[in-house]
């Protein structure tokens, strides 16, 4: 593996084509709004920057070699939940956002997919330490020359004390390609770890089940996800909090829309403490007969003191709604998607107001082009 | 002679084996308001509505001719296209969906949208989802505005002051009054009030009683006399329209 530092190569290889993926996963490629930037292709980093000295960004084999403590964190996030993870992973970002650093524009880390029938594999580690504020925007696309190719990443998350971490992930796919995102973060005593997750391209295949671990007293999270699947693909796609202290609570939030595709939409919240507040709500659109939405919420506690629930709702779009826009003049298929649109509400995105802007465009001209 | 921008032919309307409207006639000119009286029930939201082209209702006989054209077969959106437009009774709650959004998709004109919806009190239900949680008087004023912007050649009003206060009812009524001086559409009004004959000046009204249209008239001579002698004395009337 090698790494390319020289600014003026560091998007060599990716075309304008290429370029306009990336952008549209949230890549700003003139760094103007980032704190830092990390950029792998493939099993190749092309480039990996960082504007802040309070945040340092690096592959994950660098900073293994450059920081011995990092052993200590590598892996540890499955291990303490008693799962394996793949060893033979190849590149993969680093972040440390040090004691009581606060970024104002978010960190931005893109996996990109280029070969054909490539696997690309990756373990990223994340720790942002006391009383750190950090956005992450992560973005993982792939190439139109990539096909029959496969994504598997690790991502470890720990959110010390106090500290606050809002990961936004994009996926970009194609009718051929696999991804296998799989993370967990350990959250520590009066710290957010927030997720989104936003996948409005096609894909073959995704399976995740990313999974927060509530340390501390008074941590928090929250899962927000937008889910469009197009015909012919299948992602079975969850999120989980474990609630091992007090006073924690969480959220877990999904829309769900079918074109003909398969989503199975997973929740689990469970309380292995008393004093939990929490809960999980999903609601799925069928815009076609060929698709399915299979939501399965799990709500799994021995405590008395704990107040867990979940809605799940799903259905289609009502006549009433659609004839309603058409007596305003809009086609079916315009009413159809502001509709689609709507409910693919941003809002439900806890977004920095800087990114907000931006991934509302993001999603409105994916939807658009989508639908 | 006379051009009518609206006439019902006849029309009988069914809902499963269920007849709402029984050969009902109606001619409106153009230009010119006609209002539309009748108990509940009595199915004057269902002749507006299937004016518009909402589906659930089946024509079993007869025909709608808008400009001299049968729009029996056109979709909702086509009807719009051709200029009607319609303010509903009951207007559906769409989540995520601005009212601003639908406003932009109406005009292009950014101006006509802050100053419209200033006048009518909106601009903080601009940014809010669809008639979600709409209080009754700014569930009407939406509509209103979105008429208004839509700029419709024929208006289909459905009880548009019912559920307003009085100083709303004068709002709206004076910014109707307005456009219809500015643009002159033909509208089609249903109320129970009427109020909104403060506001407009309608040529004609007619009633409705279990879907059979009664009693062609000045709109103020029959709004009196379902007062006194309430809706059975108008099905004695029995003149043609
Ligand atoms: N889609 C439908 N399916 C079944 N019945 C219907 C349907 N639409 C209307 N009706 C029935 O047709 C009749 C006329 O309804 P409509 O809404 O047209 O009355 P209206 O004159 O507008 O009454 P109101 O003054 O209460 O608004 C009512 O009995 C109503 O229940
Ligand atoms: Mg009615």
């Amino acid at each position: 593996m090698k790494n390319v530092r020289n600014a003026n190569v560091r998007y060599k290889n990716l075309d304008d084509k290429e370029l306009e993926i990336l952008a549209g996963v949230g890549l700003d490629k003139d760094e103007k709004e980032r704190t830092a930037t990390f950029l792998q292709s493939d099993d190749e980093v092309l480039f990996h920057k960082s504007l802040n000295p309070g945040i340092e960004i690096f592959p994950i084999e660098e900073a293994l070699r450059k920081y011995p403590w990092v052993k200590e964190y590598y892996g540890k996030s499955f291990q303490l939940q008693g799962k394996d993870y793949p060893e033979d992973t190849q590149g993969g970002y680093f972040i440390w956002v040090k004691k009581d650093v606060h970024a104002f524009f978010p960190i931005q880390a893109c996996l990109f997919l280029k070969r054909k029938s490539f696997s690309q594999r990756v373990h990223n580690l994340i720790i942002a330490e006391e009383g750190s504020k950090v956005h992450i925007i992560a973005g993982c696309a792939s190439s139109y020359t990539s096909g029959e190719s496969h994504h598997l990443g690790i991502s470890e998350f720990f959110v010390k004390k106090g500290a606050y971490v809002n990961f936004t992930m994009i996926h970009s796919w194609k009718e051929d390609v696999d991804a296998e995102p799989k993370s967990i973060a350990l959250v520590e005593e009066q710290a957010m770890f927030l997720s989104n997750y936003i996948c409005l391209k096609p894909v073959r295949k995704i399976v995740m089940y990313p999974t927060a671990v509530l340390l501390g007293d008074g941590s928090k999270a929250r899962f927000n996800s937008l889910l469009l699947a197009h015909p012919g693909s299948s992602q079975d796609i969850g999120s989980r909090v474990i609630f091992k202290a007090r006073n924690t609570s969480a959220e877990i939030i999904s829309r769900a829309v079918s074109l003909g595709g398969n989503i199975i939409a997973r929740g689990h919240l469970k309380a292995e403490s008393p004093k939990v507040k929490a809960h999980l709500e999903c609601r799925g659109l069928m815009l076609n007969p060929e698709g399915l939405i299979h939501a399965i919420p799990e709500l799994e506690t021995f405590y008395q003191d704990v107040d867990i629930s979940h809605e799940a709702a799903i259905g289609t779009i009502s006549k009433d709604e659609i004839e309603y826009l058409a007596s305003r003049g809009l086609t079916k298929d315009e009413a159809t998607g502001v509709i689609v649109r709507g409910f693919m509400d941003t809002e439900i995105l806890n977004l920095s107001q800087v990114l907000k802007n931006e991934i509302d465009k993001l999603t409105v001209e994916t939807l658009k082009k989508g639908l | 002679m006379a051009k009518y921008t609206l006439q019902v032919k006849n029309l009988t309307v069914k809902v499963g084996s269920q007849t709402i409207l029984d050969k009902i006639n109606l001619k409106i000119e153009e230009h010119s308001t006609m209002i539309l009286f009748g108990p509940n029930g009595s199915g004057k939201s269902t002749l507006i509505k299937v004016i518009m082209g909402i589906s659930g209702y089946d024509i079993a006989e007869g025909d709608i001719i808008f400009e001299g054209e049968s729009i029996k077969d056109l979709s909702i959106e086509e009807r719009a296209e051709r200029g009607i437009g319609i303010m509903f009774q009951y207007p559906p709650k769409i989540r995520g969906v601005k009212l601003e959004q639908i406003a932009q998709f109406l005009t292009k004109e950014e101006e006509r949208i802050r100053a419209l919806s200033a006048h009518l009190n909106l601009d903080k239900i601009l940014h809010r989802d669809l008639n979600v949680d709409f209080s009754g008087g700014e569930m009407k004023r939406s509509e209103l505005f979105q008429l208004i912007l839509q700029k419709p050649g024929f208006f289909l009003l459905d009880e548009p002051e019912s559920g307003v206060d009085m100083e709303n009812i004068s709002l709206m009524g004076r910014m109707l009054k307005a456009f219809l001086k500015e643009e002159k559409p033909a509208c089609l009004i249903i109320t129970h009030t009427g109020y909104i004959l403060d506001y407009i000046e309608a040529k004609n009204a007619c009633v409705m009683i279990d879907g059979c249209l009664f009693c062609l008239g000045h709109p103020r001579e029959i709004f009196e006399s379902i007062k006194k002698f309430g809706y059975e004395k108008c099905k004695e009337c029995q003149r043609e329209i």
